[in-house]
């Protein structure tokens, strides 16, 4: 079934059981559409990277349609998977050279993006050298090169420190506003769901569902200060409103985790 | 090279090879009675008999070019042959589960307890010594590969599916990359048991052409105490030698980025 114009991708009813027959994912619905930014919040274990493997066809569905509109993805994981041989700009060329874009095209496109991220001067670094924030705007790069229409993110910014955090959320706004993506972001973090997107997914605990969703109406570009406004707040505890209900009123979410 | 260098580095050593050196001659001229003296010649007499008497020293270094030799063949081949193993099994599960079991069983024999069914297949010749080897130090190479080829992890791998790479391609931009700090450390170690493998294993084939083996087994036959210390001097050296070359290959290859003498500032 192809997916209409602007729905980027389509998941109906979808189920992932393992073999050893643990369900990760039963009966998912989502729909997201071209430029939306959409975040996926949910307890731990609930199935939120397998969404992204499934989308990304890395995993097959067990159940339901997965549907991708033809494009250019991106995938970015939880560590930046940096190769320690390379130096990181031939990390950054990486999936440009498995696509087979010629040296030339590489290396310009890789310069564009070191920059875009930051890393302007640390081409010639090993990831060992660099920081672990710098390291996964290595790893953003690596992606970008490649100009992903659909990017998925998985808890990229998770192994951070609160401060490089909110830096590369605010970088990651500015990217999205410049750029014309379509985001799945998977995070642990309420806040940095809402400062992030358009809209946010609230998953319920293994096997994940849907079982709520916040839109965040401000526009982009987002200033960092929208983070104390309170509206910023009042979306944020909706958000976490529907965790604490998905996850039976046991776990502890608070807005700034 | 820093005064500072000098003393920490290899002040110690230095200090440790006189301690030993005077221990030598303190068991030579005092200990032993001068008739008693063969058991243990001084280190001078050693390196006076053995290397500086032409006569002596050219059957040394002749036996030593012959043993240098059968390491380094039977180095190269058990690379060439473990690397090609160790990459076949890292293919498909079915290679690994039908030769694994059999590599090991080859590093639990004693080799050189096959050296006469060896020799009486292959002669006594440089086939044979060769041969053991390559049996002696194959394992090493093709578990290092094995175990290096798969250390790339899922991450890596999942970005390489994602783009469709080919078996080739993952095997050439990842995972022997990543093997390289296993696979060369297998090599060296693979490298040091070529020596053992050359020397032990000419000493056991006790005819052809003579290596070190063969002398150091003569010598001691004849009581000839200072050629037989210099004969197992040499074959140390050797020893040694095999060791630090692999020493100085992985530091050219793997010392940018692996373990921690890596040197991590940008260049």
């Amino acid at each position: 079934m192809p997916a209409p114009d602007d729905v980027m991708l389509a998941l109906a009813s979808v189920g992932r059981t393992f073999v050893d027959g643990t369900a990760a994912v039963r009966d998912l619905n989502l729909r997201v559409h071209r430029g939306e930014f959409v975040s996926v919040v949910g307890p731990s274990g609930c199935g939120k990277s397998t969404l992204l493997r499934l989308v990304s066809g890395l995993e097959p569905a067990t159940a339901g349609t997965v549907d991708v509109a033809p494009c250019r993805l991106g995938y970015v994981f939880q560590d930046p998977t940096l190769l320690p041989w390379r130096t990181v700009t031939r990390n950054v060329e990486l999936l440009a050279e498995l696509e087979g874009i010629p040296r030339d095209e590489r290396r310009r496109r890789v310069a564009q993006v070191l920059d875009l991220v930051g890393l302007t001067g640390f081409g010639r670094a090993r990831p060992a050298a660099l920081s672990g924030g710098m390291r996964m705007r290595a790893s953003l790069a690596r992606s970008l090169v490649l100009e992903p229409e659909l990017f998925l993110l998985d808890e990229p910014f998770g192994a951070l420190d609160e401060l490089t955090r909110e830096r590369l959320n605010d970088e990651m706004v500015a990217l999205f506003t410049d750029s014309a993506f379509t985001a799945l972001f998977v995070t642990h973090s309420v806040a940095e769901a809402v400062f992030l997107s358009s809209r946010v997914v609230v998953l319920s605990p293994r096997p994940g569902h849907v079982v709520g969703e916040v839109t965040v109406p401000f526009p982009y570009p987002r200033p960092g200060h929208l983070r104390f406004t309170p509206e910023f707040g009042r979306l944020a505890s909706r958000v976490s409103d529907l965790l604490r209900d998905a996850d039976g009123g046991n776990a502890d979410w608070t807005v700034s985790a | 090279m820093s005064l500072a260098v000098l003393r920490t580095r290899w002040l110690p050593p230095a200090v440790a090879l006189a301690v030993f050196l005077g221990l030598w001659y303190l068991v030579s001229d005092v200990v032993l009675d001068a008739d008693r003296r063969f058991l243990l010649p001084p280190p001078d007499a050693v390196v006076e008999v053995a290397f500086l008497d032409p006569v002596n020293r050219a059957p040394l270094l002749r036996g030593l070019a012959l043993s240098a030799t059968v390491a380094l063949v039977g180095f190269l081949v058990a690379a060439v042959l473990g690397i090609a193993i160790g990459t076949a099994m890292s293919q498909a599960r079915w290679v690994e589960r039908s030769l694994y079991p059999y590599a090991v069983f080859l590093q639990c024999v004693p080799i050189l307890a096959l050296v006469p069914v060896i020799g009486f297949w292959f002669d006594f010749g440089l086939t044979s010594r060769v041969i053991v080897t390559v049996l002696i130090a194959l394992f090493p190479v093709i578990s290092g590969t094995l175990f290096g080829l798969q250390s790339a992890d899922r991450g890596q791998h999942d970005l390489l599916s994602l783009h469709r790479a080919s078996r080739v391609t993952r095997l050439l931009k990842l995972q022997f990359p990543s093997a390289l700090p296993a696979l060369l450390t297998g090599l060296q170690v693979a490298a040091t048991l070529a020596v053992v493998g050359a020397v032990v294993g000419d000493l056991f084939f006790k005819q052809g052409t003579p290596g070190i083996g063969v002398l150091i087994d003569m010598y001691r036959a004849r009581l000839q105490t200072e050629q037989l210390l210099g004969a197992a001097l040499l074959a140390c050296l050797l020893g040694v030698a095999a060791f630090s070359l692999l020493g100085l290959l992985i530091r050219a290859t793997t010392g940018g980025w692996h373990g921690a003498t890596a040197d991590h500032r940008p260049r």
